[in-house]
């Protein structure tokens, strides 16, 4: 991590790390309770990346700029400021629930927040996040919209053919691919021509950044100068190079990768390099640490219990909310 | 009162539409410089400009799903599909994200947007550019689906769903945009949902939708030459369907002809048959008859075209098959 680009004011670099650390407890209470069959279906946990969302959320403004993402939502809705307790309680398909037990864990919205999902077919969201740019154009708000998807998302035409349209019509939207490496259980090498997907910006004449998803102040730097430049209606690609600690979702053995590759994106943890580095540069103690793991600790255990204790949906919820 | 076509009728919707809420627009291909592929967007972007009456690139899924995008944020777009064809290509986009983000996000968002363009079988255009896919849209729940078969309604129609706050699919026809027929002058809208009772009668019933409503008027007038009574129901919407109006039809003539210009399997007009099945069993003179598209992919030449699809002389058949005269079923 470079010194230099501590250009941050110090609450925000700590709140940066405590949305990572958050993330971060989040997905294990998730993956916990998962076990304990609290939580049914599919269930994507977002370990390993969370300086890829914290980092990129942190440059917005959302009383009028917009989040969508794919299926591996959590962290994205706890980095846009999504209230731990409605998003575990989702997981346990409660009705208060952030949308009320009808999405899990791969629906997650908060449009109060301007977060709109938490979709679930790969790569769909990418067109859709063109259009809330689109809109954010024509009503002539500076707003701009972050697009996540992950590298699997990468080969799909509406991904091409939504890059075009952002591109002939100048739309305010900056696309982050989390190449997280593995398409499920697919190389994203074997699958792609070419092995970097900043490249492609080019061919629809957009600026491609390459960046270290583990280092949560590179992606930080690179979406605020993405984020200004969308704002005068230049989108834009970043490839945030990143890991995810587990698997595509809670039922894959991972037989295609090895202990060691996990090891080693773990001993470049996001969340262990954030911290050494605020510690070195003299902006968190050991004692601060310990309490922002003890208040997240806490605040995933209050999560908990209010999703356990919440009422089910009452069966005529199945009819609400479908046609308005 | 007008009389005004089809095509001018969408247009004249659409105009004042866009006149009257700014958050409207058109996008699709070829809605701009070109005038509409079919002309319906005519005169409309010299009016708005381009900001808009948008024209795309050919990318269906692309343009359909930036709609869905802009309606989450608040604006409300008309998607013109050149045909209906091409829309399978946003297929997903339709039925993924438009249909259930209302549902998916616990009724936080809506997506107010209208798809339409024509569908439907037309003429000379072989297998690829001549299918109906009404039952597509009619399957999903979180959409709605509108049918006009007159200049009227598919002015009134589009008005509705244009104002509807949740996705609307219309289904013009290729066919239809040159009919003429009379449009009021003041303004009104036609509430989706609504069946229209084309023609009186008490022998039997014929409902349709879309373009065959004709074909079913058509085959009124013939049995009336013949001292015989039909009514005709037009659905006009498929989603949700009227099935009031047509329960009421069936039970005051106690026979029912469906006529549907799909394939016959899993179609409109087989849930159509099923609903008056369950519904009017018990005044049932006949078991219901069903008229639809030959179950084969539309071929080129004119002559297997047309006997691919339903024809006045299908629906007098099926209509003698249900009032048990030979002399019609075989005439």
């Amino acid at each position: 991590m470079k010194s230099e680009v501590i250009a941050y004011p110090k609450d925000e670099l700590l709140s940066m790390l405590r949305t990572m650390q958050r993330i971060r407890m989040f997905e294990e209470k998730a993956g916990m309770m998962y076990g304990q069959r609290k939580i049914g279906g599919f269930c994507h946990l977002y370990t390993g990346q969370e300086a890829v969302a914290a980092g990129a959320i942190s440059v917005l403004d959302l009383t009028k700029d917009y989040v969508l993402t794919a299926y591996r939502d959590h962290g994205h809705a706890i980095a846009c400021g999504m209230d731990p307790k409605k998003a575990m309680a989702e997981l346990f398909g409660k009705v208060t629930g952030c949308s009320r037990g009808k999405g899990g864990s791969m629906h997650f919205f908060d449009a109060s927040r301007h977060f709109l999902g938490g979709n679930g077919i790969v790569g769909a969201q990418i067109p859709v996040a063109t259009g809330v740019a689109f809109a954010q154009q024509y009503q002539g708000s500076d707003g701009v919209t972050l697009c996540f998807f992950g590298d699997g998302a990468f080969h799909q035409g509406a991904l091409h053919e939504s890059f075009n349209l952002a591109r002939i019509w100048n739309l305010p939207i900056v696309y982050i691919v989390e190449n997280n490496q593995w398409g499920m259980g697919t190389s994203w090498k074997k699958v792609s021509a070419v092995h970097d997907f900043s490249r492609t910006a080019e061919a629809y004449g957009m600026a491609g950044y390459a960046c270290e998803g583990m280092d949560v102040l590179e992606v930080r730097r690179i979406v605020d100068m993405a984020v200004a430049e969308a704002r005068k209606g230049n989108p834009s690609l970043i490839e945030a190079r990143t890991y995810r600690y587990k698997g595509h979702s809670m039922s894959d053995p991972q037989k295609y990768r090895t202990r060691e590759e996990i090891d080693a994106y773990r001993a470049r943890d996001a969340i262990a390099l954030f911290r050494a580095f605020l510690e070195k540069e003299g902006i968190l103690d050991e004692s601060a640490w310990r309490q922002i793991e003890e208040d997240t600790a806490r605040e995933m255990d209050e999560a908990v219990r209010f999703a356990e204790e919440s009422p089910e949906p009452a069966l005529l919820e199945l009819y609400a909310d479908i046609i308005v | 009162m007008a009389e005004m076509t089809y095509r001018d009728a969408l247009n004249r919707a659409l105009d004042e539409e866009m006149k009257r809420d700014e958050r409207v627009f058109l996008i699709g291909e070829e809605v701009g410089e070109y005038d509409g592929a079919y002309k319906v967007s005519r005169g409309l972007l010299a009016k708005y400009g381009p900001k808009r009456v948008r024209d795309t690139p050919i990318s269906e899924l692309g343009f359909t799903g930036l709609g869905v995008g802009a309606a989450l944020a608040g604006l409300r777009p008309v998607v013109e599909w050149m045909t209906h064809n091409f829309a399978l290509l946003a297929l997903d986009q339709v039925v993924n994200n438009a249909a259930k983000m209302r549902q998916m996000s616990g009724g936080q968002l809506s997506v107010p947007i209208v798809f339409r363009g024509p569908n439907g079988p037309a003429e000379y255009l072989a297998a690829q550019h001549s299918q109906s896919f009404a039952a597509y849209w009619m399957h999903v729940p979180g959409l709605l689906v509108v049918a006009p078969a007159t200049p009227a309604d598919a002015y009134g129609l589009l008005k509705s769903a244009i104002r509807n706050d949740n996705p609307v699919v219309v289904l013009e026809a290729e066919l239809m945009y040159s009919w003429k027929g009379e449009v009021p002058d003041q303004e009104f809208l036609i509430p989706i949902g609504k069946a229209r009772v084309a023609r009186e009668g008490s022998d039997l019933t014929l409902i349709s939708f879309s373009k065959p409503v004709r074909l079913a008027e058509q085959a009124a007038e013939k049995l009336a030459e013949k001292g015989i009574s039909a009514e005709v129901i037009d659905l006009r919407s498929l989603r949700p369907l009227d099935e009031e109006t047509l329960a009421a039809s069936v039970r005051k003539t106690h026979r029912a002809v469906v006529i549907d210009e799909a394939w016959p399997m899993a179609s409109v007009g087989a849930t159509v048959s099923h609903l008056i099945m369950s519904r009017c069993f018990d005044v049932l003179d006949a078991p219901v008859e069903f008229v639809s598209g030959e179950d084969v992919p539309m071929p080129y030449n004119h002559r297997l075209e047309l006997a691919a699809q339903p024809s006045v002389e299908k629906v007098l058949k099926a209509a003698g098959r249900v009032l048990y005269r030979e002399d019609l079923s075989n005439g």
